[in-house]
This record gives structure tokens, sequence and C-alpha cells, in this order.
């Protein structure tokens, strides 16, 4: 049987601007269980980001249930909703939001300073092997801003990842990079889905859909289409391609 | 989340923000400094004048005639001197409380040793007021009560004078002459350097008084004054009191006015005041230098805190907690204002001292200024670590990631 990592039930969120409501999120209902590896796609506008935020737990629902990994998230408070991000989640931003002047080892480390009972030194070696999952390893020590774009967001990857959550939401992760870059940051993505995490991403691009298992469509704060994606492609495979392409050119 | 691991990051966070750090510190470095500093001068202006009084001796009164033509009475004699050397017995013997007494009869005189000459003024006392003014003496010793008693022609001389007479040394056994008349020297006194005000209190030449009566006396009635220690302090009142009584009752066409008893405690309650107001001044200015360090910690801290809501919110999202977002920012604050505080406390120190060496004025830096300034500007730096970060850590978490 299949466990159900998420399930949502008649989720809304209403934005109050003074008199204007906006109901960003209207009655939606999703199970996904562990393993998956799901994107989802929509017009800017149509309630991504406010759902990621609610499953990640960054934001509060104005109504409905949000059950994870078997908790009911909307009774918990505050300091235990801090205790499951770092725990149980990893968030990948569009933005990367990386720490300035601090090294991509010690962004990576970030979510273990705040888990009790950890060495300095188990940290590190956490936070090496995250970097070396995203193979970043031979960049330890350089700050964001001695870092490429795509390079900043596999650091990213790397500090949602160092705590081997159970899910890792990734809001729009390859929105600030150009089409190659996307490639690899997915191609990632694929990897980490073959160890077994379950993985969540918004995208607006359908190529970058193509990589995922499952396609959940938005418009305007519903789901209208839900399906399975039958021809998975492989990031890697196109990488391939791509280079022997760049080769036969030259 | 370890407090250790907390105590880190804010270390961290302070290293890698190196400009806003010093310039938060600038604030309590000033702040304090200064507080350090003007108590320090203040202190020692109080210190400086104790010191000014203390040369004079102990529990000290001088009582002279007033010579103030407006309110003096004239003597019959035509002289406005209204004390008589009889009245020295008259007090040593009848009011209770005296220790020492001395008559002070004032002389001016040029000294000469062979070809060297010193003009200076001469004191004509008896052997008492060596104790009244706290004297020692480094070589020889004072007159005796015999010489006082025969007239002898002898003389103690401060340092300056003997140094300057007999650069070589041995000027006990010497003689001299004063005014023409020669003395033999019996003492020197010793050392007393500079009086905190720069007079030199070494330049004296101290000859028994019948000496100078009999001797040394110019063209006109000589004036005489009357030094006398009390036993102690708090007796000073009754003593000065029972002293001008004594002498109205001696001489009844006298009154109060014709006398000016003074002691040394009225001058230093006047020079308390004084420096009272000059500290009070002063400490107000580091007052105002502290709010306005203060200020300026407020500020920095509030800019700070503001850029670094995004930083509050990643950290939040990433699973820290209230608390230890607000922990990390008060050991912050912590931090900056011990360092600065010591730091201020140093430099503070260092300019008191530098000043206090330029004006020739020792500076006293109080402990209890040094933790005034201290726990001030540590009040300051924690709150205004603290106040803004809770702020910011009662963000709605997803505004906080999204603030620009
Ligand atoms: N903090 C907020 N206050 C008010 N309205 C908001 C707020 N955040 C989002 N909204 C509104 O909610 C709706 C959904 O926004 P959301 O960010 O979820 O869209 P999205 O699908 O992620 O769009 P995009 O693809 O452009 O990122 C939008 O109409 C937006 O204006
Ligand atoms: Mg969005």
């Amino acid at each position: 049987m299949l466990i159900n990592l998420i399930e949502v039930k008649d989720l809304t969120k209403t934005y109050k601007m003074g008199d204007i409501e906006v109901h960003a999120l209207q009655s939606i209902n999703l199970s996904i269980q562990k393993g998956e590896f799901v994107s989802i796609m929509g017009m800017s506008g149509s309630g991504k980001t406010t759902l990621m935020n609610i499953l990640g737990c960054l934001d509060k629902p104005t109504s409905g249930s949000y059950r994870l990994d078997n908790v009911m998230i909307e009774d918990i408070p505050k300091d235990d909703l801090a205790d499951i991000r770092n725990q149980k989640i990893g968030f990948v931003f569009q933005s990367f939001y990386l720490l300035s002047r601090t090294s991509a080892l010690e962004n990576v480390e970030l979510p273990l300073l705040y888990r009790k009972s950890l060495k300095r030194k188990e940290r590190i070696s956490m936070a090496e092997d995250a970097l070396k999952t995203v193979q970043m390893s031979e960049r330890l020590h350089h700050y964001p801003n001695q870092l490429s774009g795509g390079q900043q967001q596999r650091v990213a990857i790397a500090r949602a990842i160092v705590n081997n959550p159970v899910i890792l939401f990734a809001d729009e992760p390859t929105g600030n990079l150009d089409s190659r870059t996307s490639l690899e940051i997915i191609n990632v993505f694929q990897e980490l889905h073959k160890k077994g995490i379950t993985i969540i991403i918004v995208t607006h691009e359908p190529e970058i859909a193509q990589f995922t298992e499952r396609i959940v469509t938005f418009s305007d704060g519903k789901i209208i289409n839900d399906v399975k994606n039958h021809k998975i492609e492989s990031a890697m495979e196109v990488l391939k391609q791509l280079s022997h392409a760049k080769k036969e050119e030259n | 989340m370890l407090l250790f691991e907390i105590l880190t990051v804010a270390l961290k966070s302070l290293v890698k923000n190196k400009v806003r750090t010093l310039l938060t510190m600038l604030g309590i470095i000033i702040g304090v400094g200064a507080v350090i500093t003007m108590l320090a001068i203040g202190e020692g202006a109080k210190k400086l004048v104790e010191a000014e009084i203390a040369t004079m001796g102990t529990n000290v009164i001088t009582v002279s005639s007033n010579s103030n033509p407006r309110t003096a009475v004239r003597q019959e004699s035509g002289t406005g001197n209204a004390i008589k050397l009889t009245d020295v017995e008259s007090i040593k013997y009848q009011v209770q409380g005296v220790n020492y007494i001395s008559p002070v009869v004032t002389t001016y005189g040029r000294l000469r040793a062979g070809s060297k000459n010193w003009r200076t003024m001469a004191y004509g006392v008896n052997s008492e007021y060596f104790f009244i003014r706290n004297y020692d003496v480094s070589d020889g010793q004072f007159f005796s009560s015999t010489q006082i008693q025969s007239g002898a022609k002898v003389m103690v001389l401060g340092k300056t004078v003997a140094d300057y007479l007999f650069p070589d040394g041995g000027a006990v056994g010497q003689r001299i002459t004063i005014r023409n008349v020669p003395v033999e020297i019996v003492g020197v006194l010793a050392e007393k350097g500079q009086s905190a005000v720069g007079g030199d209190l070494d330049d004296v030449v101290l000859i028994p008084y019948t000496t100078v009566l009999a001797r040394l006396r110019g063209w006109r009635e000589p004036q005489i004054t009357i030094n006398v220690s009390a036993i102690s302090k708090d007796i000073i009142p009754i003593v000065k009191e029972e002293i001008l009584q004594l002498l109205l009752l001696k001489n009844k066409t006298l009154t109060e006015d014709s006398f000016i008893v003074n002691s040394q405690t009225d001058l230093a309650n006047m020079a308390n005041n004084v420096s009272s107001t000059i500290t009070l001044l002063l400490s107000s200015i580091a007052g105002i230098s502290l709010i306005v360090g203060g200020i300026g910690i407020m500020n920095i801290m509030l800019v700070s805190v503001t850029e670094r809501i995004k930083e509050i919110g990643l950290r939040m999202a990433v699973g820290a907690k209230k608390r230890d977002v607000l922990r990390q920012f008060i050991f912050e604050a912590i931090f900056l204002s011990g360092l600065g505080g010591i730091i201020g406390i140093v430099l503070g120190s260092v300019v008191a001292k530098v000043v206090g060496n330029m004006m020739n004025w020792s500076v006293v830096i109080t402990t209890w200024s040094v933790l005034l300034s201290f726990s001030f500007s540590a009040i300051i730096g924690i709150f205004f670590g603290w106040y803004p970060a809770r702020k910011a850590a009662n963000l709605n978490l997803i505004d906080a990631l999204r603030y620009e």
C-alpha cells in the first residue's frame, strides 16, 4: 500500500488587503505519496507559491486541513513547526536566499545549527556530503558572490537536503537560470529522487515539467489538471545529447 | 540550538559586518570614554582642592585682624592691629580643644649667603608652628622653645631656599644674613613639592617670632596673626567661637568685625562646593554624550535589523525559533556594548591621563564612573539590540523572507 505523505483537504488561502479579498487558493484537495516527483504548473498569480509556502510550513492556510507525514499541521505551535521545517522539510527558493559573506559550507550548515545534539564535526561532514551530492565539493569555501547562479542554486539545494528531509520543495528552482543550467539542476533533482526523496517543484516551463512523474496544473487558485507523465525524460540524457550536438557543430 | 552555537553565530556575524560593528561600537566608545574622561577630570579637581587644603596643615584655624578700613576699628595707637601677642597665651590656656598655637609675624627680607641673594617673605613663629603646618626637617632641627624665649638668631629654611643658597648642600650650621642681621641655619625642611595650584611649598623661611619682633621689625607696627590647630575636625566650629568670644572679652572696644577667624573646613567646604559644581557640569556633558552615543547605537541597530529581516526570515525558514533569533541578536549586542565599553574605558582613561598631564592636573578614575558608564552603555546596547530583533522575529515568516 502506498502511503500518503501529504494530504490536503479543502485548503483555502485568502489574502485581505483593505476591502479587497484575494482568494489565492480555493478549496484545494491534493494527496502526494512518498517517493513521488511532482511538478506544479500554472499561470502567474494562480497560487502556486502560496500552496508551496503552506506545504512547506512557512505559512498557514486560512481554512482546511493539511497532514504532513501523519502530523496535522494546523494544530501545531510555532516552535514545533520550526522543528518540522528543520527536520522533515527542505525548501529551495527561486532566488536562492543564501547568506552573503558566508561560505557555501556555512550556508549549508545553517539548518543543522538549529538542531540540538549535533557536534561541529558532524555538522561539517553532513554539510560536505550534501555539497558533494550537488557536485559542489570544489567550492566549499566560496562566498555566494563568487559563485554562478547555477552554483548558488546547487548550494541552496544542498542546504535543503542537508537535514535528510522526507520531502523537498522547490519554488521555481530554475526560474533565474539559463536552459542548460536549468537542466543541470533538474538532473540534481532527478538524482535525489532516485535516492527516494519526495520532491515537489513549481515551474512555468512545460519542458521542465516533462522531467517529473506527475504534473499538477493550477488556475485561479484551483487545481484544473492532475496527470501522470508517461514519458519522463532524463535530464542526464538531454545534457549528453546537448554536448554531443555541440561537438558535432565544432 | 545550543547557546554555544548561537554565540558563534553572533560572533561570526559581527566579524562579517566589520563596518557596522565598528560604527555601533563607536557610539558606545565615545559615550563611555567621555564619561570616564569627564568624571576623572572632575574628580581630579576635587582631589586637587583637597590636597591644596591639606598642605595648609591639620585642623588649622587662622585668626587675623580685619584690616579692611571700612569695618576695622581703629586702635588708639593708629594701627589696624587688633591682635596682640598676649592673645596667644590667653587662647592657649583658656580655650579648650587647642592642640598647638603659634603667632605668625610676617616680615620681608633679603637673605644673603656669600654672593647669593634670595628675596622672600619670612615668618616669625614659635616651635609649635611646625606641628600646625605638618613640617618635617630633612636636615638639622626645628628651633627649640629656649631659642624662642631668648630670641635666638636662628632660622629654618625650606628646601628651595636652602638649595639655592647652598647648591652643594650643608646649609645647616651656616651663617647667613637677613636684612643684614646675621643668623644661623639650624634646619632644612623636608621637601613638600608644589602645591596643587603650582605654588612652591618649599620657598619658606622660618625665624623665631621673638627674633623678628626684636630685630627685624619694619617701620610700622608688625601684623600678628595666630595659627591654631584644633584637636579634632569636629570641634573646629566651637574652638572658633570660643576664640572670638575670648578676644572680644579681652578688649571691649572691639567688635566681631575686628577679627577674621577662618578654618580649613570653611575653605574646604567652599572649595568642595565649587568642585562639586564643576563635577556636575562635566557629568552633564558626559551624560549628554552617553545619550548621543545611545541614540547612535539605537539608530544603527534599527537599520541593521531592518537590513537583516531577510536573514531572520531565512534562519526561521530553516528551523530557527524566535528565541534563537532573539538570543543571537542579544549576544551580538552584548559583544558590541561589552567590547565597546571596555575600549571606551581604556580610551577614556588614556585621554583623561593625557589631559591631566597637559594641564598638570592629577586625574582620578573612580570605580563608580567606570561602573556607571559601562552599565549604562550595556543597557542601551542590549535594549536596542533586543528591541528591533524582537520586532523582526515577530514578523510573519513569509513577510520577512519577502522583505525588501
Ligand atoms: N502577501 C500577499 N498579500 C496579498 N496578496 C498576495 C500575497 N501573496 C500572494 N498574493 C496574491 O495571491 C495570488 C497568488 O499568488 P502566488 O504568489 O501564489 O502566485 P504564483 O502562482 O506563485 O505566481 P508566479 O508564477 O508569478 O510566482 C496572487 O494574486 C497574488 O497577488
Ligand atoms: Mg510564485
